[in-house]
């Protein structure tokens, strides 16, 4: 079914004509997505996309490198933070801005990478968990970043301003197509970085590193390499969130957010791009929609208010979100080791092989 | 600088994450699993203290038993119901089981007592003072927290090195496969460890939310300098990480002295440096790995 014969039928893009074909429907589907639907869904789409491209860079380095991060949310902040001080404090064009802090992010991340030498498992989690935690304090202690009161987002100029280029971006069907496009093309980007000589190195590592090292990777590149791809993903992905959200505080990137995007990973599937755009985009519309106004739900809602009132705080209701997600973490790692792509994969084969 | 009293407050929060870094290796000695929601099911426990105490109006001490009783329950449930059926994980996998009991009960607590700061006080008169030693000013918490942390660390000696249930605990982290052979019910063995842990851990949360306050992501930053503590300490040997915590409050409070506005952040330059330098920690030989 799978079988590859040579090289370049391993770095093709689309394997058959059905994908080439479901792709661009999906394509088409994805830009006229704004005509059908209200703004909430546009804002609520917009989220998702940037949690897409953290999650696709992060299971670069989870997935594919096989070292864990739970620093993410720091990362996040770098490109956050970054681009809108770029973009107030030096007048750049948002492009430029965007890059640079993402590059940052990149630079932090290499960084990272050099502790996550020695380390691995456990410690590696605890050094870059640290390290989230240390970024948080950093922003939120620094008076230039706004400190604790958190920063407001300037309006997201695409053109170059000081050219008398402007083109503004202010309502969420514009920034929409943005972050679409940018969205396309990191995924691919990450796709090609994987059919790569770096990629190939990151999988190697991932599957022994001792052995890896045996056959000629060379770890200290590719494992801080691999630290460093995922956290441009991140700075980017941090860099479009700030405009998402328009305002934010250096409580926004705690350690939840961390573990949350590593749990859009591990649900998504590891090492497989197609899982954690699922995981993303489940995990977001998880708990930006659904749990978040569990409440509103029919049957399950009425219910849970029910024992709310009984049991608990009707207030606290909204940290359902946080409840369900642990059991779908739990649950996940105990009967789907694989993710959703792993039920995607058997479904698959199920249908493939039937009647057998 | 008044070196004796930063040196007694280091010692005495010290001797606090010492005792919850305990809780952590407890675990990590017998499994390999480095508990994410030690400190969420430590801040579980101490809001039930707080319930039993508020709500039911009950003395401190019998709130403290059943708490104690209640924080074992938990540990061995969540190492029950989580982590056994759970077969062959990674150690991916087994930081996220942890991380989703920590996402769990941080949700259960929030839900059931709310998000604001609470106030739990343990009945000890926080004005009574003591000076052994002149510019070495000891409150009833410091002293209560120096004498738990020396009776638990007696005891935990005691037993890990002449009970049957601790020699075969011993054992079991040594080499499961053989303790196995050798009859010891390895399972068990594993919730014993989170029962036990959890109740060590429960304790020092409780030390910990009546030096601050109460709310359910109060315990998020001890457990990190808890851990930097253990890590370094070399997270296997007990003793070993004991002294890790201390030197962890001490560096915390020396550090604080001079720069308050960083203090949050050094535990985290501690554990960063430390990992980077001697991944293993002070006490203990580097690990050998296997292809």
């Amino acid at each position: 079914m799978d079988m590859k014969r040579d090289y370049y039928e391993d770095i093709e893009l689309f394997k058959s004509n059905v994908i080439l074909f479901w792709t661009i429907a999906l394509l088409v589907f994805l830009f006229t997505f704004p005509l059908y639907v209200s703004n909430y869904y546009v804002y609520l789409f917009n989220i998702i996309m940037v949690h897409v491209i953290l999650a696709v860079g992060l299971n670069i380095l989870v997935g594919s490198t096989g070292q864990i991060s739970l620093g993410h949310a720091g990362f996040f902040a770098i490109g956050a933070y970054g681009t809108v001080f770029l973009m107030t404090g030096f007048q750049l064009p948002f492009f430029l801005a965007l890059i640079i802090a993402a590059f940052i992010a990149a630079f932090f991340g290499f960084i990272l990478g050099l502790p996550a030498l020695r380390l691995e498992g456990p410690y590696l989690a605890i050094a870059s968990m640290g390290f989230g935690l240390t970024i948080m304090h950093i922003i939120g202690g620094m008076e230039i970043f706004g400190g604790r009161m958190g920063v407001k987002a300037p309006p997201l100029d695409i053109g170059i301003s000081p050219l008398g280029l402007s083109f503004i971006l202010d309502t969420d069907r514009e920034k929409y197509y943005l972050m679409l496009v940018l969205t396309i093309i990191l995924t691919i980007a990450a796709r090609n970085i994987l059919k790569t000589k770096a990629g190939r190195a990151f999988v190697a590592i991932r599957d022994s590193d001792i052995a890896a090292e045996v056959v000629g990777v060379n770890l200290t590149v590719y494992k801080t390499l691999a630290f460093a791809v995922s956290a441009f993903y991140a700075g980017v992905a941090g860099g479009l969130f700030g405009f998402v959200l328009g305002f934010f505080d250096p409580f926004t990137f705690n350690m939840i957010l961390s573990i949350i995007f590593l749990v859009m990973v591990v649900v998504g599937g590891l090492g497989t791009i197609h899982g954690s755009i699922m995981g993303a985009v489940l995990i977001t519309y998880l708990q930006y929609d659904l749990l978040k106004n569990v409440g509103e739900v029919p049957y399950i809602g009425d219910l849970l208010i029910a024992v709310s009132g009984k049991w608990f705080t009707v207030i606290g209701l909204e940290n359902f979100s946080s409840m369900a997600i642990g059991l779908i973490m739990i649950g996940i790692i105990i009967f789907e080791p694989l993710g959703m792509f792993g039920v995607w994969i058997r479904m698959k084969k199920y249908w493939m092989t039937w009647p057998f | 600088m008044p070196v004796g009293q930063l040196l007694i407050e280091g010692l005495a929060i010290g001797a606090c994450y010492g005792l919850f870094a305990t809780a952590v290796v407890i675990i990590y000695k017998t499994s390999e699993v480095v508990n994410f929601a030690q400190g969420d099911m430590a801040m579980f426990s101490t809001f039930v203290a707080f319930h039993i105490l508020t709500v039911y109006q009950y003395p401190f001490w019998v709130a403290l038993i059943v708490t104690l009783i209640f924080s074992v329950v938990l540990g061995i449930m969540i190492e029950y119901l989580f982590l056994r059926p759970a077969k062959h994980p990674t150690i991916l996998g087994l930081i996220v089981i942890t991380l989703g009991a920590q996402m769990i009960l941080m949700g259960l607590a929030s839900w059931k007592w709310g998000a604001e700061q609470q106030y739990f006080n343990i009945p000890l008169d926080p004005g009574t003072t003591y000076e052994p030693v002149s510019g070495m000013v000891m409150n009833n918490w410091t002293l209560a927290v120096l004498t738990v942390t020396v009776i638990v660390i007696t005891v935990l000696y005691i037993f890990f090195n002449y009970t049957k249930l601790g020699v075969a605990m011993r054992a079991t982290q040594q080499n499961k496969l053989a303790a196995k052979v050798m009859g010891i019910r390895t399972e068990r063995i594993l919730s014993i460890a989170w029962g036990f842990s959890a109740l060590i851990g429960s304790l020092a949360g409780m030390f910990f939310a009546s030096r601050a306050t109460l709310d359910p992501v109060f315990m998020m930053e001890p457990f990190m300098r808890a851990f930097a503590g253990a890590v370094l300490g070399g997270l296997m040997s007990i003793p070993g990480v004991i002294v890790g915590g201390v030197l962890m409050g001490l560096i915390e409070n020396f550090f604080g002295f001079f720069w308050p506005h960083w203090k949050p952040i050094i535990a985290f330059i501690v554990i960063i440096l430390i990992l980077c330098i001697k991944p293993s920690g002070l006490f203990t030989s580097h690990y050998v790995k296997k292809v």
